[in-house]
Parts: structure tokens; C-alpha cells; sequence
């Protein structure tokens, strides 16, 4: 078994879930439960000193059941050694813990990811939209967001007849209402 | 011996809107939207090799107020779209638009939820420069053609009657109130 493998399932028995190498490079599945006592063994214990987040991410593989995969993507410039750690996550509890307190650079990736995706970071200290606009409804890189859908700050103009194929793509113009209107009793 | 200088009894004619036009088309000063990779092709042909001064859209000018072209350069995204369509509401009339490069022009191979298909879906636009990007010989194609158009109009775009005919209905209503 790889060393970095082996370490995380001898010290983190609960939450190992899953693993496998290639290249020298380790890939650790594990639970969200208890996540950050991981994230912080893997950043401060000598044998890893993961000093540095290179990549944070999420998959959504639809018809699968657990729906989310979190992807983490870690490299440690004293000992040159790489780990990547995902999480499975269900639909119904898609959240995780925000790593941002232990690697200041997972601030913006969280706020791309949880745009994206929809999955919620929790202990995040400024969650709000970086790439979206304000009024922009669902997450456009989940596999349920109609690839066709566009969201308008502008009303669009019709055009000349230059498409021969007719209108593709749809539109929201304005927010559906959330309450429906009740009739006076 | 000597040159026979036109004396003061010749004159030249022609109808005034087209001395007009002739002079709005060689004075064509830009505002550069440029938001993507069409940039760089963008500054090819205003740089010294190829020279887009020469057709007379001499000056880019980075202010919409002194403009009266609008060059849309690169892909144009949904958040960026009202700020695209205020800067065109800045200039004055008379405006033309160019959509330069395929992004511009029908959104390019982007088909998403960010991407304008294209910014005659906001803006009315004069002429689309195909390619990706496009050539420079293909800009200056562009513009000479953008001149045709104001050589040709009988009282350009917006001209004495301030009726801008690329103008939908609506908007025309619009700008009238």
C-alpha cells in the first residue's frame, strides 16, 4: 500500500473509505464526518506537510447514488509529494466543511464550487456569488441545468431571420413568483 | 504660361447629405469593447503593419461620448451585457456597430448559459467580421464595407431625421420618450 495511504487508514480508521495509486500519485476517498481533523493532520503532520491546495473541485454524476464527489487536489513543496482526497456526497446533505481557515487559498475555489454546483460550505467567511449575477436562479454546471437555459439582464432583442433552425434556446426574463397569490377569502 | 487656377465663377455640386456622409465616413473614431482573444487581431490592424488608420477609423477613443463606432470585440457574457448596452446608449448618434469576430457576431462555439448568442440580440449592429479570430485583411473588408453602407444611406444611420432605421420598433419608441 502507498505510504500516504496507509497512514490515513492506520490514523483515520472511521473515515477511510476507498483508495487507489497511480503513478505515485494517491487518490483517498473518505467520509465527510470528521473531515477536518484530516485536513489538518494532513497539513500539519510531518510526514505529509501538505503545505499547499492546488485544486478544489466538485463532479456530479447524475444517476449515480452518492449523487457528488468533492475532488481536493494537495501538494507538499518541502516533501514533493502530491495527494488527492474526494468526498462522496448525497443530494439531500450536499455539504461539506470549508477548508478555508487551514488554506487561505480555497476561499475563492469554494465560492466557484458552490456557485457551480450548489454544494454548501459550511464555516465559509464570505459566501456570496463571484461569477454569477445577482438574480441568476440554479447552478449551471450541475447535469440537471438545461444546457439550452440562458438567464438575461438585458431583454433580447429579436433578430433577423439568420437562423434557419428557429429559436434554441430558452429564457428567463423574470423570476418566477415564489408565493403564489391567494385569493381574497 | 502658367496654371489656369479654377476662378471664382466655378463651383462643385452636390446634395448635402452626401458631402455629409462622405466626411462621417472618414472620420470614424472607435470605442474598443474588446473582451477576449479578438483583441490581439484588433490591435494587428491598428498598429503600423496594417494600418487601419489609412481607411480613416484613425482614433480609438475610450470614451463613448467622442465615439461613433463600436467595435465589439470578443465573446460577450450576460453579466457583461448591460454594460455593453449602456455604453452603446452613451454615444452619440450617429453610431454604427461592428461585431467582430465569430463571438460577437453568433457567440462563437459557445452555446450556454453565460454567453450572448450573438450582440445583435442587444445591440443593433452595422456589420459582422466572420472568423475566429478574423484576419486583418478581413477587418479592413469590415470597415470598408461599414463605409459603403454610410456612403449609401440617404441621410445615414440616424441622419436629419433622427430615425435610426436598425432600430426596432420599440426601442425607437423608447428613445423617443
Amino acid at each position: 500500500m502507498p505510504p500516504l495511504t496507509a497512514l490515513i487508514k492506520k490514523d483515520f480508521p472511521k473515515l477511510y473509505l476507498d483508495s487507489h495509486a497511480q503513478h505515485g500519485d494517491e487518490t483517498v476517498s473518505i467520509k465527510r464526518a470528521g473531515m477536518l481533523e484530516l485536513f489538518l493532520f494532513l497539513k500539519d503532520d510531518p510526514r505529509c506537510k501538505f503545505d499547499m491546495m492546488i485544486d478544489l473541485t466538485a463532479v456530479d454524476y447524475l444517476p449515480r447514488s452518492p449523487r457528488f464527489e468533492m475532488v481536493y487536489h494537495f501538494k507538499s513543496s518541502p516533501l514533493h509529494h502530491r495527494l488527492r482526497v474526494k468526498i462522496p456526497l448525497e443530494e439531500s446533505a450536499c455539504q461539506v466543511d470549508s477548508i478555508e481557515p487551514l488554506w487561505v487559498a480555497a476561499d475563492w475555489y469554494e465560492r466557484e464550487c458552490w456557485e457551480m454546483y450548489g454544494i454548501d460550505f459550511q464555516g465559509h467567511p464570505n459566501l456570496k456569488f463571484l461569477l454569477r449575477y445577482e438574480g441568476f436562479q440554479g447552478h449551471p454546471l450541475r447535469k440537471d441545468y438545461d444546457k439550452l437555459l440562458m438567464q438575461p439582464l438585458v431583454p433580447m432583442r429579436p433578430v433577423a431571420e439568420r437562423h434557419d433552425y428557429g429559436e434554441v434556446f430558452q429564457y428567463v426574463q423574470e423570476p418566477p413568483p415564489s408565493v403564489p397569490e391567494q385569493e381574497p377569502s | 504660361m502658367g496654371l489656369k487656377f479654377p476662378s471664382a465663377e466655378s463651383f462643385v455640386t452636390s446634395r448635402l447629405d452626401e458631402v455629409i456622409n462622405w466626411s462621417r465616413k472618414f472620420s470614424l473614431f472607435q470605442y474598443p469593447f474588446v473582451t477576449a482573444c479578438c483583441g490581439m487581431e484588433f490591435m494587428a490592424v491598428y498598429g503600423p503593419h496594417y494600418d487601419g488608420a489609412r481607411f480613416g477609423s484613425e482614433i480609438p477613443r475610450f470614451s463613448p461620448r467622442q465615439a461613433d463606432l463600436l467595435f465589439v470585440v470578443g465573446t460577450v457574457n450576460h453579466k457583461m451585457a448591460p454594460i455593453l448596452k449602456r455604453v452603446y446608449e452613451q454615444m452619440a448618434e450617429p453610431k454604427w456597430v461592428i461585431a467582430f469576430g465569430a463571438c460577437a457576431s453568433s457567440g462563437g462555439f459557445y452555446q450556454n448559459y453565460s454567453t450572448v448568442p450573438g450582440i445583435d440580440r442587444i445591440l443593433p449592429v452595422d456589420v459582422f467580421i466572420a472568423g475566429c479570430p478574423p484576419r486583418p485583411e478581413a477587418v479592413l473588408d469590415g470597415i470598408i464595407q461599414l463605409q459603403k453602407q454610410i456612403q449609401d444611406k440617404d441621410s445615414g444611420p440616424s441622419g436629419f431625421s433622427g430615425i435610426n432605421p436598425r432600430q426596432t420598433k420599440e426601442e425607437l419608441l423608447l428613445s423617443r420618450e
